[in-house]
């Protein structure tokens, strides 16, 4: 206790050293901020390349893509952030059992999204939407040439994101297991609040690939 | 950082409502046809509220050391200066004009 209050004086003048939570979560954020900039350099090739197209050489992607399902994707991500929130807040109130609960359906939206997602690519593979082709019913040949990055930017971002979607369901699981098991209490959670910042980041991260290839 | 967190938090189906809320307005600005600058502008405004809302209420980031937000928000400004810098190499015409002049020899050779 004395240890802390000088810790509580001395905040203002220089940084305490780091605690095993802190480092922990200082070193998930140093690990976000490096994937940002790895979507950051996928989103603006992407842009890049849509400028490039110019506006007529360019497929509007709602001709092609599901907005609807997608928009459904958006919304079951943005569920499964607060489900998340609402188990760290549950173990933050020592209350363990919640905890599990909210993990298990945190992990039941992430594998529901990873779910219609592949029949979302399953789908637009069999109608011909491929990293060399693109589907050609009512559209222009200028829009198709200009068009014919659409596929392998699409693959390429959403399949980067279903990727970080997949190792956040493992690593949900993970820590669900530890749950279980009754590794975490009211005082000892903070690996529960790191895997929620991998997983919120994930539905923002998703957020912007939804405003990128599927709205504009 | 663990001390202070643990008793306040804030009202997440508020937050959940926003998004949900945002989420719709982005889908109905983004389905009628029009100039795609103010669509663009629009969507990204957006994307970006709602982007915000998660870190700074999901990711806790408005209850950490400011050091924190700071360290995260560089990579998104980074981000922006990534796609202007790149924007150059595709919508401006580089060609220089004596490059094609040799072309213009071979069709006169081969005449």
């Amino acid at each position: 206790m004395e240890h802390a209050t000088t810790l509580d004086h001395t905040e203002d003048v220089y940084e305490p050293s780091l605690t095993p939570d802190s480092l922990g979560k200082l070193g998930m954020w140093v690990f976000l901020v490096g994937d940002t900039m790895s979507f950051g350099a996928l989103l603006a090739a992407y842009a890049a390349v849509r400028a490039g197209a110019g506006a007529i050489g360019w497929v509007p992607p709602d001709e092609i893509l599901d907005i609807n399902l997608t928009a459904f994707m958006t919304f079951l991500l943005i569920c499964s952030s607060v489900t998340m929130v609402k188990a760290l807040e549950s173990i933050q109130n020592g209350n363990a059992s919640r905890m599990c609960l909210f993990l298990g359906l945190t992990i039941a939206g992430g594998v529901i999204f990873l779910g219609l997602q592949v029949y979302e690519w399953y789908h637009l593979i069999t109608h011909g939407l491929t990293l060399t082709g693109i589907p050609d019913h009512g559209l222009s040949g200028a829009a198709i040439s200009g068009s014919n990055l659409f596929g392998p930017t699409f693959y390429a971002i959403t399949g980067f994101h279903g990727l970080h979607v997949t190792g956040g369901v493992i690593y949900l699981v993970v820590i669900l297991v530890h749950g279980l098991r009754g590794r975490y209490t009211a005082e000892f959670n903070h690996e529960v609040e790191i895997v929620g910042l991998y997983w919120h980041f994930v539905d923002l991260i998703w957020i912007m690939v939804f405003t990128f290839i599927y709205l504009l | 950082m663990a001390e202070n967190g643990h008793k306040e938090h804030p009202k997440y189906m508020n937050i959940f409502w926003w998004l949900l809320g945002l989420t719709i307005v982005e889908v109905a600005v983004a389905i009628p046809e029009y100039s795609i600058v103010l669509k663009a502008i629009l969507l990204i405004g957006l994307a970006c509220s709602k982007a915000a809302l998660v870190a700074i209420y999901f990711m806790h980031l408005k209850f950490e050391r400011k050091t924190l937000a700071a360290i995260v928000i560089t990579p998104f400004i980074i981000c922006v200066f990534l796609v202007i810098m790149l924007m150059p190499d595709l919508t401006l015409d580089t060609r220089i004009e004596g490059i094609e002049k040799p072309a213009e020899v071979v069709d006169t050779s081969s005449h």
